[in-house]
């Protein structure tokens, strides 16, 4: 199963990029106030 | 605050937004014609008619990747432009880069039609395309990244919407399985070898395969949920922190569920347990988002009774629901043994491809394309109630039909005497699927008729329409 070779660290760079990724997401304030966010999408001043 | 005339405003950039979305409309209706004959070939094969070109080894392919990737991708090039530009509130990155993807995939798809009936096939599942159209894939794709995530990073809104973090995931590992699983030696220009053998191709193939499903059909797919049920219920999502948790969930369990294709193959046995758990527990992510967009409608239910968009996009998630219980059900080595090879692996395809890809693009087709031509609604909305009445009575006679074929042919296949003999033959239980394979054409006429009657009625909806440009909205909290 030399394909493991391949893929398990291929797999173990992409869980550290996710990692990574939602880190930054976190730190830069993405999950603040979602309320406000999940209903952003409906203001009238979207522009359908 | 002064408000600037409307020419000099700047305008959303849907020209390719149209462009795919008519595509996933023509596409829709070519790729299940192909999947009607084909079915109609498994139970009448002189439809065969001896030519190579229409033969049913070579038109299986054309119809999973005209479905998939030509109608699938259209539905989700189209509405990842649309979603990201609005929920950004800013025009399309590059937008002559926009045009190049939509040119490029266009050529992509006819490059298959011509390719695959001709016979140049890989043989891999999903990915049939021989190397030349690979790397056009690629190509296109990567320009597609550069304008979404380029959009995102020209946002006005500082948040970025669930939606888009969907999109995004389905964006990059669609780049990331592509280019593993694609990988491949060149013989000729209309030949390449795996650059993987054996049992290797087999686990980076289901890798992709699963993957493929689980990026592409879900993902995406449910990145497309998550704007057009909001918008078309006019309420917020359930709970927009389960979205969000959900999604994390999701795209980390789905990578590490491909082996479950591969269950008593000569995969080791520990990377089958390993599939077979992880697929187990993807249904906990699932049903989050199921439930997430189903009760978005809490408190509006009503409105089901009237709005046969709501129609598609609410029943469109019961079939994700039943599919992403069907499909850790299927993981299971025990049942696996007796579902692999047979019907049931078709039926459940079907129930996530017609009941949850197909229906969750057909809601957002008939929210987007008047929105698209300044209508308020499409042309005639009786139209698309019967679309919808017609498409399910479809997608249950098919998976039914397959169901049961499927779990006989499992039974019957591994039915022994008491002195170990096979009771059946193989041929016996091709004889006695065949009344089943006959349900299966009517299942998906219908299906095909919804289709067209959603041409019709998108025909008549740019008739009587006029693509306007849409105003990005000027004052916005910079937060």
């Amino acid at each position: 199963m030399d394909i493991l070779y391949l893929l398990i660290p291929l797999s173990a760079v992409l869980v550290l990029g996710i990692i990574g990724i939602f880190g930054w997401a976190l730190n830069r304030g993405q999950f603040d106030d979602l309320q406000r966010e999940g209903e952003r999408i409906l203001d009238e001043s979207e522009g359908g | 605050m002064a408000i600037a005339p409307a020419q000099a405003r700047p305008a959303y950039n849907d020209t390719v937004v149209r462009g795919f979305a008519l595509a996933a409309v023509v596409y829709g209706i070519v790729g299940m014609l192909v999947g009607v004959i084909i079915a109609a070939q498994l139970a009448w094969p002189e439809l065969n008619f001896g030519i190579p070109f229409l033969s049913y080894g070579r038109l299986r392919p054309l119809h999973t990747n005209a479905v998939i990737f030509a109608f699938g991708g259209s539905v989700l090039f189209a509405t990842s432009y649309h979603v990201v530009q609005r929920t950004c509130q800013a025009t399309l990155f590059l937008p002559k880069l926009a045009m190049f993807t939509f040119l490029g995939w266009n050529l992509v798809i006819v490059l298959a039609v011509i390719t695959l009936p001709l016979g140049m096939t890989s043989g891999k599942e999903y990915a049939e395309l021989e190397w030349p159209i690979d790397l056009l894939i690629a190509v296109v794709w990567v320009a597609y990244a550069i304008v979404f995530f380029g959009t995102i990073g020209t946002r006005k809104v500082r948040h970025i919407y669930v939606a888009n973090w969907f999109f995004g995931a389905f964006i990059i590992a669609v780049a990331l399985l592509h280019i593993v699983n694609s990988a491949e030696i060149p013989v000729s220009l209309t030949k390449s070898y795996s650059a993987y053998a054996g049992v290797q191709d087999a686990m980076v193939q289901w890798w992709y395969g699963h993957n493929a499903v689980g990026f592409f059909l879900t993902a995406g797919f449910l990145g497309i949920m998550y704007y057009y049920i909001p918008k078309q219920a006019e309420r917020p999502v359930y709970s927009y922190r389960l979205s969000i948790v959900h999604f994390w969930a999701l795209i980390f369990t789905y990578m590490w569920a491909g082996p479950h294709h591969l269950h008593y193959t000569a995969l080791p046995d520990w990377a089958q347990s390993i599939g077979m758990m992880f697929s187990l527990v993807l249904l906990a992510p699932s049903w989050g988002g199921m439930i997430n967009g189903i009760m978005t409608l809490s408190g509006a239910w009503h409105k089901l009774r009237d709005d046969p968009i709501l129609k598609f996009l609410i029943v469109s998630l019961s079939f994700y629901g039943m599919s992403t219980f069907e499909g850790p059900m299927m993981s299971i080595k025990t049942v696996n043994a007796l579902s692999h090879y047979t019907d049931w692996t078709v039926g459940h395809v079907h129930s996530g491809a017609l009941g949850w890809v197909g229906l969750v693009s057909i809601g957002a087709l008939y929210f987007l394309i008047p929105k698209m031509w300044g209508r308020k609604a499409m042309y005639s909305t009786r139209a698309v109630e019967l679309h919808f009445w017609v498409a399910t009575i479809g997608i249950v006679l098919y998976i039914a039909a397959m169901w049961i074929a499927g779990v006989m042919q499992g039974l019957m296949w591994r039915a022994v005497n008491p002195d170990g003999t096979l009771v059946y033959s193989f041929v016996e239980s091709v004889k006695a699927t065949y009344p089943f394979y006959v349900i299966r054409v009517l299942g998906g006429l219908l299906y095909l008729s919804g289709m067209l009657i959603m041409g019709w009625n998108t025909v008549m909806t740019i008739r009587s329409g006029k693509a306007q440009p849409a105003v990005i909205p000027v004052a916005v909290a910079a937060a």
